[in-house]
């Protein structure tokens, strides 16, 4: 059996922790991030008047900052876990990279992350459509 | 800067605005005209940018960056608020390129640094860059050739603006928070990460307060506002310890080239139809119907051939038609841009055919996201200014 545990900033203990509880012992598990690829181009968008060159702003890269992020937030998550894990730092369209990651998995644990009072909101827009269109089974746990 | 091997922006401009005054199509002197007319708004431009600049020297966004991290106490939606608080202020004070280039990589490494998705606040950022620059004459470029044009005050644009402004900041919160709100669950444990407080620049602080307080003064007095800039950048600069060389490309020449070859195109095309084309166009009268119009129009023509052109072309139409008209106009080339990521058609094209690798991809959630918001920021802003028109 190969699990996929998706990590994401708000809700990733919940995950680890249902990870922990429910993948038997012999199973591979997999901890898995998603980095939105749009949020450095939005960053770095010019859109002041026509034949403004800026620039580029001072300090780190941003992407450096962000990858930097993920191996913390993924080393923290393996750690955890507490047993022997992948893990994947991936860049892109976060719910599509989620979807692709978990092809060939049995187990897809995800967080609920949206309202907790009852109603079609009560998963954000990415995990609705993770949900959706996951080709395994999905663990949607309370968070 | 131009990246090496292409031809600088203001280099192309700066050719078109000769060669129209070369071919006859502008006598010399009315491109001295168009150049005398913009010559105190890019001379306040310049000192604006030196102050900002300065404040960047002084340590003034590190401290935003860590008072933003420990007033979230580890809740994303709570960093969101105080994104939208320091974005819609430093927009307002220190112009939209400030929180474009200088508050927007600080956002994004305090959400690093906080462990929540930086998504949300970055977005944030880059909408607030234009959608909270209506409030002040200082927010955006559009907005100060628009004071010199019109006969407003500095204190009357900012009173007639307040409204608009809170408006436009109400709607974006509105959506962005809901579009987000996967990214923006709560965090069901305290975060363990500590963040160290950085002391806030006061002398920066001080400046800029006294800066903003001797536009207001200034303006009762009729006296040009680039002074009381100028003296603030000066003050900032000495203390910082600016070297000149640095204050000098704080300016960015390049820009307030373009700016001004940029004047005398419009100039030139103006006198050639366009000026009458966009009479032809703004409707007449103050009622909301017409505010309405002409803030629609303004964002279409923003989004055509970018935001500062489009004032250029639409200010001498909408000055004729009175004050709400220019800040009607303001609204729509203000909060426009927003609807694609390139700002405008004409952006786009000149990246592509200037900077040929300057092509973005994966930007479905950012037009979405513009294209829900801007129509409801222009009619919410628009019928919150002719709410102001009618009691201020």
């Amino acid at each position: 059996m190969r699990a996929v545990v998706w990590i994401a900033e708000s809700t990733w203990e919940t995950c680890v922790d249902e990870a922990a509880a429910v993948v038997p012992a012999e199973a591979s598990v997999a901890l898995l991030h998603v980095a939105p690829s749009d949020v450095e181009l939005v960053a770095a968008r010019r859109h002041g008047p026509l034949g403004r060159h800026h620039r580029p702003p001072p300090g780190p890269p941003l992407e450096g900052i962000a990858d930097e992020a993920a191996r913390e937030l993924l080393a923290d998550a393996a750690a955890r876990l507490g047993r022997p894990a992948q893990t994947l730092a991936l860049r892109g369209r976060v719910e599509q990279e989620v979807v692709a990651a978990a092809a060939g998995a049995d187990l897809l644990v995800v967080a609920r992350d949206g309202e907790r009072r009852p109603g079609p909101k009560s998963l954000g827009p990415r995990t609705r459509f993770v949900v959706d269109h996951a080709p395994c089974r999905v663990l949607l746990v309370w968070h | 800067m131009a990246p090496p091997g292409r031809v600088p922006d203001w280099a192309v401009a700066a050719a078109c605005a000769a060669v129209l005054v070369a071919a006859g199509v502008l006598s010399p002197a009315d491109a001295r005209g168009a150049l005398g007319d913009l010559g105190p708004t890019v001379a306040f431009l310049a000192a604006l940018l030196v102050l900002a600049d300065g404040c960047r020297r002084a340590g003034l966004f590190e401290a935003v960056g860590a008072a933003m991290a420990l007033g979230a106490r580890g809740e994303p939606r709570r960093l969101l608020g105080l994104v939208f608080a320091a974005a819609a202020a430093t927009t307002a004070v220190l112009s939209l390129d400030t929180t474009v280039v200088l508050l927007t990589p600080v956002v994004f490494a305090t959400a690093a640094k906080l462990r929540v998705s930086p998504r949300p606040h970055v977005y944030a950022c880059s909408h607030l860059a234009n959608s909270a620059s209506l409030l002040l004459p200082v927010s955006n470029l559009t907005n100060l050739l628009a004071l010199q044009a019109s006969d407003l005050s500095f204190l009357r644009f900012a009173a007639l603006m307040t409204l608009p402004w809170l408006a436009a900041l109400a709607v974006e919160w509105f959506m962005l928070s809901g579009a987000f709100r996967g990214e923006l669950a709560p965090a069901r444990r305290a975060p363990r990460r500590s963040v160290e407080p950085v002391a806030f620049p006061r002398f920066a602080l001080a400046v800029l307060g006294v800066t903003l307080a001797g536009f207001v003064m200034v303006s009762f007095a009729g006296l040009a506002l680039g002074w009381v800039a100028g003296a603030g950048a000066r003050a900032l600069a000495v203390q910082t310890r600016s070297p000149a060389r640095a204050v000098v490309r704080a300016t960015e020449p390049g820009f307030l080239v373009f700016v001004l070859a940029l004047g005398v195109v419009v100039q030139g095309a103006s006198e050639h139809g366009l000026g009458s084309a966009a009479e032809a166009l703004v409707p007449d009268g103050t009622g909301l119907p017409a505010l309405l119009a002409i803030a629609a129009l303004g964002a279409i023509a923003a989004n055509l051939v970018n935001n500062l052109p489009a004032t250029l072309i639409l200010l001498p139409a909408t000055a004729a038609a009175g004050p709400g008209a220019v800040l009607a106009m303001l609204i729509g080339v203000n909060v426009g841009p927003n609807l694609t990521f390139s700002g405008s058609l004409a952006t786009l094209l000149w990246r592509r055919v200037m900077h040929a690798h300057d092509q973005p991809a994966d930007l479905g959630e950012f037009t979405r996201l513009g294209a829900l918001t801007v129509p409801c920021v222009l009619v919410a802003s628009t019928l919150m200014l002719w709410l102001g028109l009618r009691i201020l």
